[in-house]
C-alpha cells in the first residue's frame, strides 16, 4: 500500500525528518508514537503533501505509484485520506457540502453516514465552526466515510475527546478500517474484515485508540529517527514504564 | 473619489409609457429585472414597483394590508407627507440630495396597516435605460406599529454598458414592534454612479434586518446609511455581500446610533476586491445603556484591488459593549489544503471558498432571488475573476 523509503523532510531550514523507512501494508494498522515534537504530525502532513514540508531526499511510493511530489488533491484521489488535528472553519460552507465533495462522483447516503458518527444535526452548519473536539473528529470521520481512502492518516483520534466520544469514535474508526462503511450488509463481519485492504497509519499520545483498533504493528518516532518496532500494545507498555528515555538508549 | 458631475446628466424628459404587465417587458429587460430579484410574474409578491428612467411606469399593491404608491401621488394624497419627508435627510445635504429634492423624478410610498404581517415581499425595482439620463427618486417607507413587511429592490440598469446616474433618497420608518426586511440588489453597470442617500429610525421593539447584495460592476458608488435605534428594545441587522471588479470604486458602509436602552445591533459586511476599490465603513455609537453592537468588515483581495475598512466605535457611557473584528487578506492556505485534501483540486478549492465567503443565507431570501445570487456566484467564479 505504502512504501517510504529514506524520507528526509525540511521545515525552513530545520530537518524534521532524518531519513525515514517504513512499509505499510494491505489492511494493515500501523501505530506511531512518540514524544511531542518528534516529528510525527510532518510525517503525516509530508505523506500527504502539504505546503512547507520540503521532501529533501527520498520516496514515497503509494499503491505503486511515486506520489513523492505529487499534488495533495491526487494524493487524495489516488485513496490517501487525513484527519485534520485542527481543522479550520470555511465560513458558509454547510457540512452537508463539503461532505458530498468528498464522495467526488459517487452518491452516498448522507444522512444514513451522518447518522452513524451521530452527526446529522451538523450537516446544515458550517464547517468546523464552533465545534467541539469530538465534533471535530466526528465530523472528519464522516467526511472520511465519504471519500472512501485506501490508506486512512489519522492524527491522535483521542485529542479533545472525552469517554462518551471516544466510543463513538473509535468504533467508527475501526469500521472504516475494517472496510464496513461501505460493505454489503449480507457479508459477514469477519469476511467483511478479511477481504479489505484498506490500512491505516495512526498517531496516538495515550493509546486509547488500542482498544477500539486491531493494529498490527507500530513503531516510536523519536527526533526524526523511526525506531523500537513492536506490538503496539508492547511498545505502549514500554513508554508507560520507562518513558521516552529508553529510545535514545535504544537508538546509540 | 471621482466627483459626478450632474452637468453630464439628462434630468428631464425621459419619459415612459405605463407598464400594467411586467411580464409583458421585452426579452432583455425582463432579464435584468430578474436579476434584481423582481419576480416579473407578480405571483409572489404582495406589490411591485418600477420606475423607469423618470417615470413610474408600473405600481400595485395586492394586499390591502400594504399601500404601494408613486412618490408623488403620495405626496398630493397626504398633504406632503409632512411626517416623513425629509425628516431624517437633510435636503442640503449635499448637490445630488438638493438636485433630488428640487427634481424628484418618481419613488415609492410604501406603508403597511398597523398590526398587518406582510407574507410576501413587495417588489421594487430603479430602471435606468436611457443613455446619459439621470434619475432622482425618494422612497419612504413606513412600517406601521406591530406590523411587518419584506421590501426587496433590485436596481438595474438597461445594459452594462449604459451611462447612467442614479441618486435615491430613501427614508425608512419602523415604528413600535414593527419589522422590516429591506433587501436590496445592485446590478448597475461599469458606466453607472450611484449615489444613494439612507436614513430610518426604529421605534421600540422594533426590528429593521437590511441585506445588500452587489455583484456586478459599477463605476462608483457612494452610499452611507445611517439608522437610529430610538426607542427600548429596538434592533438592527445589516448584512452585506459585495464584489468589486477591476474599474468599480465603492464606499460603502453602515452606521447604527444606538440611543435608547437594550438595543442591539449588528453590521456584517463580506467584501470581495478582484480588482476594484472598496472602503467599507462602519460605525456603532452607543449612547444608551444595555447597548450590545458588534460589526464586522471581512474582506478578501484576490489577484489586485484595494479593500479599505474602517470599522468605527463610539461608546459614550460605561456599560456598552461594542466590538468590532475587521479583516483584510487573501483565501487562507490553510483553507485552501483543507479541501485539496478531501479531492478538491486547488480552483476547485478556491471556488467552493469564495461561495463560501459570499453565502447568503442568512438573508432569508426568496427562492428564486436566492438561486439568482448563487447563479451570479457561479458566473464569476467560472470567469475567472477569483
Amino acid at each position: 500500500m505504502l512504501t517510504i523509503e529514506d524520507l528526509h523532510v525540511n521545515i525552513g531550514d530545520k530537518e524534521v525528518l532524518k531519513g525515514i523507512n517504513l512499509e505499510i501494508k494491505d489492511g494493515e494498522t500501523f501505530i506511531l508514537f512518540g514524544p511531542n515534537g518528534s516529528g510525527k504530525t510532518s510525517l503525516l502532513m509530508s505523506l500527504m503533501g502539504f505546503a512547507g514540508y520540503d521532501i529533501t531526499k527520498g520516496k514515497i511510493t503509494f499503491k505503486g505509484e511515486d506520489i513523492t511530489y505529487a499534488p495533495m488533491y491526487e494524493r487524495a484521489r489516488l485513496g490517501i485520506g487525513m484527519s485534520f488535528q485542527r481543522p479550520p472553519t470555511i465560513h458558509g460552507l454547510r457540512t452537508r457540502h463539503l461532505v458530498n465533495m468528498c464522495a467526488r462522483d459517487e452518491d452516498i447516503d448522507i444522512e444514513s453516514l451522518a447518522g452513524r458518527v451521530n452527526f446529522t444535526d451538523f450537516l446544515d452548519r458550517d464547517i468546523n465552526d464552533g465545534f467541539s473536539g469530538g465534533e471535530i473528529k466526528r465530523s472528519e470521520l464522516l467526511q472520511l466515510m465519504a471519500q472512501k481512502p485506501d490508506l486512512v492518516l489519522f492524527d491522535e483520534p483521542e485529542s479533545g475527546v472525552d469517554l462518551e466520544n471516544m466510543q463513538l469514535i473509535g468504533k467508527v474508526c475501526r469500521q472504516l478500517l475494517d472496510g464496513r462503511i461501505n460493505a454489503e450488509p449480507t457479508r459477514s463481519l469477519k469476511e467483511i474484515r478479511e477481504q479489505s485492504s484498506i490500512a491505516g497509519l495512526i498517531i496516538t499520545h495515550t493509546g486509547y485508540i488500542l482498544d477500539y483498533v486491531n493494529a498490527d504493528r507500530g513503531q516510536v518516532l523519536y527526533n526524526g529517527n523511526l525506531c523500537c518496532q513492536g506490538r503496539p500494545r508492547d511498545i505502549l507498555e514500554h513508554i508507560r514504564s520507562n518513558g521516552y528515555q529508553e529510545c535514545i538508549r535504544c537508538m546509540q | 473619489m471621482s466627483n459626478v458631475d450632474l452637468s453630464q446628466f439628462k434630468f428631464d424628459g425621459l419619459v415612459r409609457d405605463k407598464i400594467d404587465d411586467l411580464s409583458t417587458l421585452d426579452a432583455q429587460d425582463k432579464e435584468t429585472l430578474i436579476m434584481s430579484g423582481v419576480d416579473v410574474d407578480n405571483a409572489n409578491r404582495s406589490g411591485s414597483f418600477l420606475q423607469m428612467d423618470h417615470s413610474n411606469v408600473h405600481c400595485r399593491s395586492n394586499d390591502p394590508g400594504v399601500e404601494v404608491m408613486d412618490i408623488k401621488d403620495a405626496i398630493e394624497k397626504y398633504d406632503g407627507l409632512p411626517e416623513y419627508r425629509w425628516k431624517l435627510i437633510d435636503k442640503d445635504k449635499d448637490e445630488f440630495t438638493r438636485n433630488t429634492y428640487e427634481n424628484t423624478h418618481g419613488g415609492y410610498f410604501i406603508r403597511t396597516r398597523p398590526g398587518a404581517k406582510i407574507e410576501k415581499p413587495v417588489q421594487s425595482c430603479l430602471f435606468l435605460k436611457a443613455e446619459q439620463v439621470g434619475q432622482n427618486v425618494h422612497n419612504i417607507v413606513v412600517v406601521e406599529e406591530d406590523s411587518e413587511l419584506h421590501i426587496i429592490t433590485g436596481c438595474s440598469v438597461a445594459h452594462g454598458t449604459t451611462t447612467g446616474a442614479h441618486f435615491g433618497i430613501s427614508e425608512f420608518y419602523v415604528k413600535k414592534g414593527g419589522k422590516l426586511t429591506f433587501t436590496m440588489v445592485h446590478n448597475w453597470g461599469e458606466n453607472v454612479s450611484v449615489r444613494p442617500r439612507s436614513a430610518g429610525v426604529v421605534e421600540e421593539g422594533g426590528i429593521l434586518q437590511n441585506n445588500y447584495i452587489l455583484m456586478k460592476p459599477v463605476k462608483d458608488l457612494q452610499m452611507y446609511p445611517a439608522i437610529t435605534l430610538k426607542g427600548r428594545g429596538a434592533r438592527a441587522r445589516f448584512n452585506s455581500v459585495v464584489v468589486a471588479p477591476e474599474g468599480s470604486h465603492l464606499d460603502m458602509g453602515n452606521k447604527v446610533i444606538m440611543d435608547a436602552p437594550d438595543t442591539r445591533c449588528e453590521i456584517i459586511a463580506r467584501t470581495i476586491s478582484t480588482g476594484g476599490t472598496i472602503i467599507n465603513r462602519g460605525h456603532i455609537g452607543a449612547h444608551h445603556v444595555p447597548a450590545r453592537g458588534h460589526l464586522e468588515c471581512q474582506g478578501l483581495i484576490l489577484g489586485n484591488g484595494r479593500i479599505w475598512a474602517i470599522p468605527e466605535l463610539d461608546g459614550t457611557l460605561e456599560g456598552v459593549e461594542l466590538s468590532h473584528e475587521a479583516s483584510v487578506g487573501k483565501i487562507a492556505q490553510e483553507e485552501i489544503e483543507y479541501l485539496m485534501a478531501r479531492g478538491l483540486d486547488e480552483d476547485e478549492a478556491t471556488s467552493t471558498i469564495v461561495r463560501g465567503f459570499l453565502n447568503t443565507d442568512i438573508m432569508g431570501l426568496p427562492k428564486k432571488l436566492q438561486k439568482e445570487v448563487d447563479r451570479q456566484i457561479d458566473e464569476l467564479n467560472a470567469g475567472g475573476a477569483m
